[in-house]
């Protein structure tokens, strides 16, 4: 049988309904087309988005660091011995990478020139060298090899952020400072080295020694708070209207109110936590908890909506066979309806979740936008989340932060993509066909 | 579904246990608000201080200078910051707004200077302008020669001075809530507009009316606001080489293979001449500290020290390095003393 002869029956094989019949097939050709070209589209935009984010970004999971051979002097680390901890703090531990520095380039003499030469190494290689000793006070006395961070401007130099060929009054290090570099460079001196302080710092306004565990703390702080307010609320409220409910106005009040409130902007809901939370309950500003509160009431309509369509999609047939043999109404809902429901709910509340791990507006209000060095130990403990952070960082006028907003964004999308992974695993795990 | 009962338990639990700590709230962290720009600033004097010391990091909001001294005035308590950040003086009604919450001691740290530049990309040729050529090329009225004002006709620099290149005016610049915005139409745009003598005559006369000629910016296309991310306007002047910007002076400084800072009155915007005062668009910087919290907060009294040291706002120090312009070395020495015995400076 050919094509033609499947699709029209002979008897109206006239010129008339043929040509009618091409321009209808040209016209769901031309559709498909269309549908074609906007899924296109979006995937386009996807793939630039990925590209431009992890090409800026890949960089910033390795770091510049230079070696140096470190005599823990107890000249200048503990002169009287004691190994007092307050005395030990206070110590000048950028002398101890400064010196055998210094000794190794000896034509730099003046002021300025040692100035120079100091800034190939991050301000932060002093405080690496007093942890190291804080840790472990034996080192006093005896000679390591440490590898010390290099400066952001080194940094971005190597990387080839920056390139070394621009006039030297257009970059951020001198003629000298790259023969230094690369004169140390060709000691094998100078590697770049997987950036583990990246996953396990808070901020800093050092580039190089900035990470996001704080923002990820925060984070997950906040995720659980409101997890755990949103998660029980939510779903309650479904069961209510959907199984208890009368319909009466005050039900459909509450219900177009639901689901208005699921379209209103986030801030409103910032606003809405410093009057009430802040202002009138004197919680602690910048809280994990206070943030989880808002997002809370941010997460609610989502997942209330989301519960409620799982729970009708429960077939009745089924609410009727546990009557039918003497189940109460709570163990209809607990023991059959419920369970049958939740991958919906699940889905729904992980979404709802996703939503919220990605909101900056409402954070604002409550002092979550904020510089966190210390990663938060608890639910009360001041913190900023990753899109904050993300926020924050892209403000920064450092050029090496360009590169670490970007990796903040990987780990932030990392993160979204795990958890709807998870809901489509749970769907799958779950989900009952009737 | 017993798990069910279970969270509910769990979550009472916490929310017992949160509310619990929260009323007995007690702080050991110095909390510090205010603007954006002295942000950067700020946060590094943090960072050192809460390495070298034996307290707290403190924790800094970024929330804008204006927002900021509306948190600082609202009160004394633990539930109020300590210190706000500022890119302009305390106004006499914010004193008075703290005056009115029992906010009496205030101690204005003047921090150093930052300055505002109008930069477009390295591809273009580096614009020399005045004031009053910046006046008339974005202010919304200009006087016409025989001393009215009419609607800005101005469509290229060209148009503006005839030493200016045929380059369309297209300026990105922050929004009218930016403290960068208010000081740029204080430095540069009233500076150019009371060149004109019957205008400048207008201040003594209407004072109303003299700001709303200097300080209106046209809105005709000719100024973008671009938003307060003064990375984004850099990136803009990448892409656009007609394009000129207006922002801080570090992103100026730390994207120096980018673009170029224009001259403003015959000086370029660099860090000798802006420490030097001869760049006439630089502005003043300024934290304010609560005298009631410093007995009470640990630290505050440290954080001030750290703060007015040579080492982090002195001419090689560390604060330099990254932007900020410092005072010159009497004002410094009277600022220091100022601050460390936490003189009330603002309300005498």
């Amino acid at each position: 049988m050919n094509k033609q002869a499947r699709t029209v029956h002979p008897a109206l094989h006239t010129q008339a309904v043929v040509a009618r019949l091409r321009k209808r097939h040209r016209r769901e050709r031309r559709f498909r087309a269309y549908c074609i070209a906007a899924v296109g589209f979006a995937v386009l935009c996807l793939i630039f988005l990925f590209v431009d984010i992890i090409s800026k970004g890949y960089t910033a999971f390795q770091q510049t660091a230079i070696r140096f051979e470190i005599f823990f002097d107890p000249e200048i680390i503990d002169p009287d011995g004691e190994r007092d901890a307050e005395m030990l703090a206070e110590a000048d531990y950028a002398a101890l990478w400064r010196q055998p520095l210094l000794r190794a380039h000896g034509e730099v003499n003046t002021r300025a020139l040692r100035r120079e030469l100091y800034r190939l190494v991050s301000s932060g290689a002093a405080f690496q060298l007093q942890r190291m000793v804080a840790n472990d006070p034996d080192l006093i006395g005896h000679k390591r090899t440490v590898w010390l961070l290099a400066s952001d401007e080194v940094d971005m130099v190597v990387k080839g952020h920056v390139s070394r060929h621009l006039p030297e009054a257009e970059r951020p290090v001198s003629d000298r400072q790259l023969a230094w570099l690369d004169n140390l460079a060709a000691q094998g001196l100078v590697e770049q080295q997987l950036n583990r302080r990246f996953f396990t710092n808070g901020d800093s306004r050092e580039p190089e020694e900035a990470g996001i565990l704080a923002a990820l703390m925060g984070s997950v702080y906040t995720m659980v708070v409101t997890l755990m307010l949103s998660f029980p609320l939510g779903v309650a409220t479904a069961v209510y209207l959907e199984e208890f409910a009368p319909t009466n106005r005050w039900i459909d009040l509450i219900e177009v109110n639901i689901n208005n409130l699921a379209a209103v902007p986030s801030i409103v809901f910032g606003l809405l936590g410093l009057a009430v939370f802040l202002n009138f309950f004197d919680l602690p500003r910048s809280a994990p908890l206070v943030g989880g509160l808002v997002l809370t009431l941010m997460t609610l309509p989502t997942i209330i909506i989301a519960s409620r369509a799982a729970l009708k999609a429960v077939p009745p047939s089924i609410r009727e066979a546990a009557y039918g043999l003497g189940a109460t109404p709570m163990q209809v809902i607990q023991h059959h309806v419920l369970p049958a429901a939740m991958p919906g709910i699940l889905t729904g509340t992980i979404i709802g979740l996703a939503q919220a791990l990605g909101e900056t507006a409402p954070l604002l209000m409550i002092g979550m936008v904020a510089f966190i060095v210390d990663v938060p130990q608890g639910f009360t403990d001041p913190a900023t989340a990753l899109p904050v952070q993300i926020f924050l960082w892209a403000d920064s006028p450092e050029r090496a932060f360009v590169e670490k907003t970007s990796a903040a964004i990987m780990v932030l999308l990392v993160f979204l993509i795990a958890m709807n992974a998870l809901a489509v695993y749970l769907r799958r795990r779950w989900e009952q066909r009737w | 579904m017993t798990y069910i009962k279970r969270i509910l338990t769990i979550t009472a639990a916490v929310s017992l246990a949160c509310a619990s700590t929260a009323l007995a709230q007690q702080r050991d962290q110095i909390r510090i608000v205010g603007s954006s720009t002295v942000y950067p600033f700020a946060t590094k004097v943090a960072e050192q201080f809460g390495r070298t010391t034996k307290y707290k990091t403190p924790v800094i909001e970024s929330t804008g200078s204006g927002g900021g001294i509306k948190l600082f005035c609202a009160g004394v308590g633990v539930q109020h910051p300590d210190i706000t950040n500022a890119s302009r003086a305390i106004k006499a009604s914010e004193v008075e707004t703290c005056m009115r919450n029992g906010v009496r001691d205030i101690t204005e740290v003047k921090i150093g200077y930052d300055g505002i530049v109008l930069a477009n990309s390295k591809r273009a040729k580096r614009l020399t302008l005045t004031r009053k050529h910046i006046f008339l090329a974005l202010a919304k009225e200009i006087p016409t020669a025989n001393g009215k004002l009419q609607r800005n006709p101005y469509k290229t620099w060209r148009d503006v001075d005839r030493s200016l290149p045929a380059v369309k005016i297209e300026v990105l610049g922050p929004p009218p809530t930016s403290g960068t915005r208010d000081a740029f139409s204080e430095l540069a745009m009233e500076g150019g507009c009371k060149q004109f003598g019957w205008i400048k005559a207008l201040k003594k006369s209407d004072k109303k009316r003299y700001k709303a000629i200097c300080h209106g910016i046209r809105e005709d296309g000719a100024y973008v606001e671009a938003g307060e991310n003064d990375n984004l306007i850099v990136q803009k002047l990448v892409a656009n080489r007609n394009a000129l910007g207006i922002f801080g002076f570090s992103f100026l400084d730390q994207n120096k293979d980018r673009i170029q800072g224009s001259a403003v009155d015959g000086v370029a915007p660099t860090f000798d001449n802006i420490a030097g005062q001869k760049y006439p668009v630089s502005r003043p910087l300024f934290f304010y500290v609560k005298k009631a919290h410093a007995k009470v907060i640990p630290g505050i009294a440290e954080y001030v020290r750290a703060f007015t040291n040579d080492k982090a706002w002195g001419n090689d120090g560390y604060l330099s390095d990254i932007g900020l312009i410092p005072l010159p070395r009497a004002e410094r020495t009277r600022m220091r003393n100022e601050a460390r015995s936490l003189a009330n400076n603002v309300n005498r």
